[in-house]
This record gives structure tokens, C-alpha cells and sequence, in this order.
């Protein structure tokens, strides 16, 4: 009897043990073990423990507000009093707060926020964000049956597409440095990676000779079906001219490739040069054969921008040119997974329908929204620039900056030796000794041999990180 | 010539995009609820009907029916959202006090920062202290807990993690029959082998073990059995499974080395006299060491039912039993890549299991309106049974839990040959007609699996007491008039 038991517990694990290769493919991103040591050091310095530094910021991730980003009263307020209605007879909120959570509540089923909505959203809420998506393009027409607001909308689309093994592995073309989750979300999916390396000399921009090379070597392995950009790039920032988004939609249209457009930092256009134009409106701007056949996915969302809702989870995907049986099969699938948090939708209903003017809460609004925007970037470029060691590309829109870092030759061989990544290590290094926490170049991909820094300058208080990094 | 092959066929097209997404099928939003949806349109716009509402008895959404949310937790959900209000006088001390604590847990102190992916670790805690409290002090360890968007997150993870290997060795999933739909629509997009295993409808909805072995000895034969999934209390049966046929149950999974996946969303859902909640993991526990430290076991709850009914939040968490290390990194990993779950449904969740206590300012009202709720339930529950028995032709189980009624309904045959003549099911022929003459959606079981031959509906008990008189008035007149209509 022992025996036999000895047996289970030492077999008791393996039930699960060969899970689908595509899981084990996924790579951990490194952010974590600095995330995990930055939270021992936030801690060790609330428990008194010395360190050279008073403070730890960590402005590591795309999170404004956990770099210290104000969230915008407007936006409280109204979900305040969407979630507490009693606050709508008292005297504490402006009008415009009021009327605003009203008309939201009667929206919902049993005028609760608590209700499921509709798979795609609350009808009112997709309504605004076409009128929005129009205003933005200047007049271009957008139908709230193409707009699903879902949280986690690039998963669910690409749930669409990625199918096939071998050769018949559906691929999709990704920007080289990109976002590490739209990566591993593919992979774990069972999909090919088909990288293309964005030129940094340039300003990062976008080549198409070096796309067409990226794309005839994945032809010989696997199946490309998608050609993903970030536009304003993340995390390098770039701002795509409309000549740039004209032959991106040309080749897409050429190689028979479905167009998926983050367009979440739309609004952080830091260059006054630069103008944010979307894929949707260059599309229909071309005209006809372009703009009533390249198939586009366009992703937005509360978490970036003025707003930086991060943990509401509200964002949107509008489809333009999609067949309709697969349009079907779209609305099923999305539906299973019941609806987007009724807070986040609220959130995108302020993003496409702010306060105007002359109503009470105008002026204090764009205030907040003109306080978070562009202040930094130029002065953190420059000053990235005059250290030695540093060099980075004009920061013309997002919200990060991404320098690159000159290593002397030591330096990289001592990472090596550890089996960590260079960049990686120079993180480490400078969290532990200025308590300053920014990510590594790696988890975004980077040509070889070059090392990068990621950290959000979306933020009010950039004076203080800019002596710690400079002395560093 | 490229002009050419752009006029041509579209890029993704239903040949060219992800089959197993074509299978995906979601009764409880499908096809009746569009036409419902509608039907509600043509009202608005002034198209006479033979009713003057649509009521939407298809979806477990307690608030969209008039049930009034708990007090206490929406004011610290307020002072979450806009913390200018921790000074406003109207909102008691605890709940201020829960509110500070909750923010402290957040990035910036902000409900706008992600979280962890693996949710936010005071929540976790306090996750891990209220299963200790329910499960009579079984220990639970806080980074077991997973906290996930809504239940169904959870559910999906799971089966993702799960799901491996080709054709004979494809992984097969034991669900119950009849099911809630989200596990069949994510087993399909997986490619995963749905394995039925029938719930005994002449015995209140139980759980036979005997038929648990039927189904893995013919599973075998096909697939590699691996999980199997249980709804408790049940959904859309409403059956509480007895604490012995819990530990049956485990005993099999223990035997057949199969991981079990317990949903547990309706645990606090429970009416019938004689019927009690057990959850999988006290049972396991209290079986002693030879079951609690080998059987494998993932445990579901949310924030949408219960006495809460906050669907809109999508908060819910899973904890994992006895997961081998290396798999909970690869599920640590997964979950990282949908980065977290909405933070206001992780403070709700907060508020869930660390309730007001005796003693604290909001208690007596906290405690009145949740029996309020969960009594009004069990009276809705009790009256819909004792109702829709009265109707030759419809028998209705007991709801013993959860939140709706699966009736069997006698169609006539004509009735049946009309509906194959329209490829439809019978039973959405049934419900269909029944929307079109009254306004009531309700869900065709065949959404939901049955048995061969045999037909049902599921409606929640959700609308307040004199609406749901009239619903169940007008299905019994519907009912009648249907069978006379198709003799």
C-alpha cells in the first residue's frame, strides 16, 4: 500500500505534463524579474532598509499612472457616479458629470453598470466612437457595425487568421523593435513570427525593401496571411508620414496581406511636424481599387493616450473591407466571451465624446489632457543625446523613449558570461544602484548586437529621472 | 496585373481563415437573442406586436432584471474610482477603509494601472484567507489563486493549457450534458474532443459515476481523455450534487488520472431544502492525503451571479490544486500575455470574500440585502418549478441552485417535422415561435445538449416576481396553444 502511494505522488504531476509545444514556445518576458526585484526594493524601502536612493520610479512599463499620471477627473467622476447613482442628487458633481452618467445608465439593462451589454459594446458607446473615428478622418464615413469594443481585441482577431502547420503556418508579418505581447500572443497561438526590421538611422522608419525581403524568406516556410504595424510606434516612437502609410497599403494590397493597425498612441504626437493620419483614412483617400478591397483591422484604446487607463481595460477594433460570412463568425466568437467591462466601455465613450465647450467640466479637462501630452520628449531626447554612451532617434510620438546604449566591449562580455542580456544587465544595474527602473531593448527585439533602454516619458515628473539617468 | 488580383478573393475569407473558429457556436448570445434584439428594434420604431416588451429570460444577468446591487460594495467601488470622495461624508468607515487598502494595492494607487497579470496580490490574499474560511480551514496559498476576467477567462486558460497532441492522442474534455456553451465553443476553437457524459434527468439531474465510465471507455477509443469539467451547482440544470457524489467524482478523477475542473460560479446560489454547497477542494481535502496530494484540480468563481449578479465587471478568479511547477510557469506565462484582468473587477472581487463583519458599520445592511436576494431567488426558483409543472406537457426538475429552469417539453411530431423541414432544431422552431407570439426569449436546449429525442428550453428565474407570473403564464398559454395548433 505504501509502495503504491510512494508511486502516485511521485507520477501524481504528469497529467499535464505534455502540454501543446505552442505554450512552451512562449518566451517569458524579462520585464518580470525586474518587475519582481523593483517590488523588493519598494518594499525593502518602506521597511526603513538603506539604499543610495530615496525613491524607487519605475517607469518601466506602459503604465502612466503607475508612473505617477493623474488619471483625468472627468473620467472618475462619471464612472463615480455610474457605479453610486445616490451621488447624482448630491451637490459634489458638476452638471456635465451628472447628465453624462445618466445618459450612460439608462443605456444599460436595469440602468446597471453591473448588466452584461451587447458582445460589441453598448450601442451608444459604438455609436460615439464612429462619429469620433469620422471626425478624426475628416469626414470619412465609419459604421458602428464594424466597431467591436473589446478589451484584448488584437488576441481575438488573430484567433481569426492562425491556423496551419509547416508550410500552411499562418504567419504575419510584426515591426522589429515591437510590442513582446503581440508576439508572444501569436506564437502561443500557434503562429510565425515574420519579423522586419524598422530602420533606425532613419528615424525608424518603415522600408519596403527590407519588407519584401522579410517577406519572400517567410514565404519559403510558412504562410503569410498579415502584415501587423504600430503606428505611433511602440516602443520607438515613429510617426508615419502619409507617404509611408500609402505604400505600406500598396504592398499590403500587392502580396494579398490583411492589414492590422495598432493605432493605440494616436494621440501622443509629440513633434509638431508629425501628424497622426490613420491607416483607414489614407486607405479611403487612395480610392477604388485600395479602398474598397484591402482588408484593415484598426485598434484603439483607454489605456494609452491622455487618458492611461491601463487597468480599466477598454479598447475597440474597427474592421474595414471584411467579408461578411467571416464578419459572422467574428461576432460568434467575440460573443463567447460575453462582453467588455462596462467600466472600460465608459472610459472610451469620454475618449470619443469629451467635454465641449461651455460645458462645466471643459476647461479642467483639457487642462489634464494638455498637462500629459509632449512637455517631455524633445527634453529627454536631447539630454539622451548629450550623454556619452547614448544616442536616440527623434521621439516623435508614443510614449516611450528607446536610445540606443554604446556598451563598451567589457560590459557586453560580462553579461554574456552571466547568460543575461547586455541591455538586460545595465537595467538591473541601474535599479539596484539609482532606483530607477526602465526595460531592456531585448524583450522587444532589436538588430544584433545593438542594446536599447525602453521608459515612459508620458509622465509629469521628468525632471527627477532625468538627473538619475544623466549621472549614471 | 495587380489590379487584377486585387479585385479578386479577399484575403481572409471563410476557406482561408481558422476552421475551427467556423464550429464555434454561443446559443446564450446566438441566433434568437439577435432576432430578440431585433424584434425590440421593430417595437421602438412602432411596429404592432401582440405584446409591448421583449423579455430577455436567455442570459443569467440578475441586474438587466431589476436585482439591485449590494450597497456596499458599489461605495467603495466609487471612492476606488474617484478617491476625492474618501472625504465625503455619506460613505461609512469600512468602507472607506476598504477602499484605502484597495488602492494601496494598485500601481500609482490607481484603478487605471495594470495590475500583475496573476491579479492584484493583497486581493489574492484576501482570495486565499476566504477559501480557508469556507473550506473549514483547508489551506490555501495565495500564489495558487489566478484571478481572471469573469470565470470564463479562467475556463479557457485551463482548457488552453490542456489541450495538446494529434489525432488518437488529441486531448478529449469530459463535460457534462447538458453544458453551459462556453465549454463546448472553446473546445471546438481548440480542436479539442468534447467528451459527453449525461447528466440523469429522472434523477433530479444527477451525476451517475457509472456513465462518468461509459463515456472515458468509449472516449478511449478515439482520443486521450485527460480532464473532466463539472458545473456545480449546475448550469442550466440547477442541480447541488450531493457531497457523496462530489467524492465519487474525485475518486474517479483519481483513478483515471484525469484533471478535474470544478466551476463553481453559482456556489452561494442554492435553495432547495436538503441541498448545500460543497466545493470540490474541501471534499478533496477532507478524503485524506492519498486523493489531496495527487489529484489535480482547478476551481472556478465570478463575480457575475451569487447575490453580487455584477456581470458587468467581469471579475472572477481560478486557484489551482496539485499543479505540477512546470506547468503552473507555462500558466503563469499564458495569463501574461492578456496582461490582466479589469481592475475594478478585481476590487469587486476583494469585496466578495472580505465581506463587512459583525461589528462594522455596514454589516446589518450588507447581511439584509443578501439574504433579501437570495431568498426572493429561491421563492422565484420554488414558484417557476411549481408552475411550469402544471402544464401538460412540460415537467420541470426542481431548481435546486443556479439561476434557471431546463424544462423538457413533449413536441408533437408534426411539430418536429416542421422544424427538420426548415433545418431547424425542434426546439429553437419552438422557442422562435414562442418569441414572435409573446416577446419571452428564451434558449432552445439544443444549445445546450440533451439527450437524443428529447427536448428543452432553459429561461432564468431572474424577473422580478409578478413579471415572471405572467412570463410563465403566457409560456403555459403558448404551450397549449402550440400543441393544439400542431396535432
Amino acid at each position: 500500500m505504501k509502495n503504491e502511494n510512494n508511486r502516485r505522488i511521485k507520477n501524481k504531476m504528469s497529467v499535464l505534463r505534455a502540454i501543446s509545444p505552442d505554450l512552451s514556445r512562449i518566451r517569458l518576458v524579462d520585464q518580470d524579474c525586474l518587475s519582481k526585484r523593483a517590488a523588493q526594493i519598494r518594499e525593502a524601502l518602506l521597511q526603513g532598509l538603506e539604499r543610495p536612493f530615496k525613491h524607487l520610479i519605475d517607469i518601466s512599463l506602459g503604465d502612466a499612472h503607475r508612473g505617477g499620471l493623474q488619471p483625468i477627473t472627468f473620467v472618475r467622476q462619471v464612472i463615480s457616479a455610474c457605479l453610486y447613482p445616490s451621488l447624482l442628487d448630491s451637490g459634489r458633481l458638476p452638471t456635465d458629470v451628472k447628465s453624462r452618467a445618466r445618459n450612460l445608465l439608462k443605456q444599460c439593462e436595469g440602468e446597471s453598470v453591473g448588466s452584461y451589454t451587447a458582445t460589441c459594446g453598448l450601442p451608444k458607446i459604438q455609436h460615439s466612437l464612429s462619429e469620433f473615428i469620422s471626425r478624426r478622418d475628416r469626414g470619412v464615413p465609419s459604421s458602428p457595425e464594424n466597431i467591436f469594443i473589446t478589451s484584448g481585441s488584437q488576441q481575438l482577431v488573430l484567433r481569426l487568421f492562425v491556423h496551419g502547420k509547416g508550410s500552411l503556418q499562418t504567419g504575419i508579418m510584426t515591426p522589429v523593435p515591437s510590442s513582446p505581447l503581440f508576439n508572444m500572443a501569436l506564437s502561443s497561438l500557434g503562429g510565425a513570427v515574420v519579423p522586419y526590421h524598422l530602420c533606425e538611422e532613419e528615424g525608424w522608419t518603415l522600408r519596403l525593401d527590407e519588407m519584401r525581403r522579410a517577406l519572400a524568406t517567410a514565404r519559403r516556410h510558412c504562410n503569410p496571411m498579415g502584415l501587423y504595424v504600430i503606428n505611433p510606434g511602440n516602443p520607438v516612437g515613429q510617426v508615419q508620414s502619409q507617404k509611408s502609410i500609402e505604400d505600406v497599403i500598396r504592398f499590403a494590397a500587392e502580396e494579398k496581406l490583411f492589414l492590422l493597425a495598432d493605432e493605440v498612441y494616436q494621440d501622443s504626437v509629440h513633434d509638431p511636424t508629425a501628424e497622426f493620419v490613420s491607416y483607414k483614412r489614407v486607405l479611403h483617400e487612395m480610392g477604388p481599387p485600395y479602398s474598397n478591397t484591402v482588408e484593415l483591422a484598426s485598434f484603439n484604446s483607454a489605456s494609452k493616450g491622455f487618458m492611461g487607463e491601463c487597468g480599466l481595460r477598454g479598447g475597440y477594433v474597427e474592421f474595414v473591407n471584411l467579408d461578411s460570412a467571416v464578419m459572422g463568425h467574428i461576432y460568434t466568437l467575440f460573443s463567447t466571451e460575453a462582453c467588455t467591462a462596462v467600466m472600460g466601455q465608459i472610459a472610451l465613450d469620454i475618449m470619443a465624446n469629451p467635454p465641449r465647450s461651455g460645458d462645466a467640466s471643459y476647461t479642467a479637462f483639457f487642462e489634464n489632457r494638455r498637462n500629459t501630452l509632449n512637455n517631455n520628449a524633445k527634453r529627454v531626447q536631447e539630454t539622451l543625446n548629450s550623454l556619452d554612451g547614448m544616442s536616440c532617434q527623434p521621439i516623435r510620438g508614443g510614449i516611450y523613449a528607446f536610445p540606443q546604449l554604446h556598451l563598451p566591449a567589457r560590459a557586453v562580455a560580462k553579461a554574456e558570461e552571466a547568460g543575461v542580456a547586455p541591455d538586460l544587465l545595465y537595467c538591473m544595474l541601474l535599479l539596484e544602484e539609482m532606483g530607477l527602473c526602465v526595460g531592456p531593448g531585448s524583450e522587444h527585439l532589436q538588430r544584433k548586437d545593438t542594446h536599447h533602454l525602453r521608459y515612459i516619458t508620458h509622465l509629469p515628473d521628468e525632471p527627477i529621472v532625468q538627473p538619475r539617468a544623466n549621472s549614471y | 496585373m495587380s489590379v487584377q488580383r486585387m479585385m479578386a478573393e479577399k484575403v481572409l475569407t471563410v476557406d482561408t481563415m481558422n476552421s475551427c473558429v467556423k464550429k464555434v457556436e454561443y446559443a446564450v448570445r446566438g441566433p434568437i437573442v439577435l432576432r430578440a434584439v431585433q424584434i425590440e428594434k421593430e417595437l421602438k420604431e412602432g411596429v404592432q406586436k401582440p405584446f409591448s416588451e421583449v423579455i430577455k429570460a436567455n442570459i443569467g444577468d440578475a441586474h438587466a432584471m431589476g436585482q439591485q446591487p449590494i450597497t456596499f460594495f458599489r461605495q467603495v467601488l466609487a471612492m476606488c474610482s474617484y478617491p476625492e470622495l474618501l472625504d465625503d461624508d455619506r460613505f461609512p468607515e469600512d468602507a472607506k477603509g476598504r477602499a484605502r487598502r484597495i488602492l494601496q494595492g494598485c500601481g500609482g494607487q490607481s484603478i487605471g494601472a495594470y495590475s500583475a497579470s496573476q491579479g492584484i496580490e493583497c486581493v489574492r490574499q484576501d482570495v486565499a484567507r476566504y477559501v480557508e474560511r469556507r473550506d473549514g480551514g483547508v489551506p490555501s496559498d495565495p500564489d495558487n489563486i489566478y484571478l481572471t476576467t469573469g470565470a470564463s477567462d479562467g475556463i479557457v486558460t485551463m482548457l488552453k493549457l490542456l489541450v495538446a497532441g494529434e489525432g488518437r492522442s488529441r486531448t478529449g474534455v469530459m463535460i457534462s450534458i447538458p453544458q453551459y456553451p462556453l465549454y463546448s465553443a472553446a473546445l471546438a476553437e481548440l480542436g479539442a474532443v468534447q467528451v459527453n457524459y449525461f447528466l440523469n434527468e429522472e434523477r433530479c439531474w444527477s451525476l451517475d459515476v457509472s456513465e462518468l465510465r461509459r463515456a472515458l471507455a468509449d472516449a478511449r477509443r478515439h482520443c486521450n481523455p485527460r480532464a473532466l469539467c463539472i458545473i456545480n451547482p449546475g448550469n442550466p440544470t440547477g442541480q447541488v450534487q450531493s457531497r457523496q457524489c462530489i467524492e465519487d467524482v474525485i475518486r474517479f478523477a483519481a483513478k483515471e488520472r484525469l484533471f478535474l475542473m470544478a466551476d463553481e460560479v453559482y456556489q452561494d446560489n442554492v435553495y432547495a431544502e436538503g441541498c448545500e454547497f460543497h466545493s470540490f477542494k474541501k471534499v478533496l481535502f477532507e478524503m485524506g492525503p492519498e486523493f489531496s496530494s495527487t489529484v489535480e484540480l482547478a476551481s472556478f468563481h465570478s463575480t457575475s451571479k451569487c447575490y453580487m449578479g455584477e456581470c458587468g465587471f467581469r471579475g472572477g478568479y481560478m486557484e489551482v490544486v496539485n499543479m505540477d511547477p512546470e506547468v503552473k510557469a507555462q500558466l503563469t506565462k499564458l495569463v501574461s500575455v492578456r496582461l490582466c484582468p479589469p481592475v475594478p473587477g478585481q476590487a469587486l472581487m476583494d469585496l466578495v470574500v472580505n465581506p463587512p463583519q459583525p461589528g462594522e458599520p455596514s454589516y446589518s445592511t450588507f447581511i439584509r440585502e443578501r439574504k433579501a436576494t437570495l431568498s426572493s431567488l429561491a421563492e422565484r426558483a420554488r414558484l417557476t418549478e411549481q408552475i411550469l409543472n402544471t402544464v401538460p406537457g412540460i415537467a420541470c426538475n426542481p431548481v435546486q441552485g443556479a439561476m434557471y429552469s431546463f424544462p423538457r417539453v413533449t413536441l408533437p411530431a408534426r411539430a418536429i417535422r416542421e422544424a427538420e423541414e426548415r433545418g431547424q432544431a425542434p426546439d429553437m422552431f419552438y422557442c422562435m415561435k414562442l418569441l414572435e407570439e409573446t416577446g419571452i426569449c428564451l434558449v432552445p436546449g439544443s444549445g445546450f445538449g440533451q439527450r437524443d429525442g428529447t427536448f428543452h428550453f432553459r429561461m432564468t428565474i431572474l424577473p422580478p416576481t409578478d413579471k415572471l407570473k405572467i412570463l410563465l403564464s403566457k409560456v403555459k398559454d403558448f404551450h397549449q396553444r402550440f400543441i393544439q395548433q400542431y396535432s
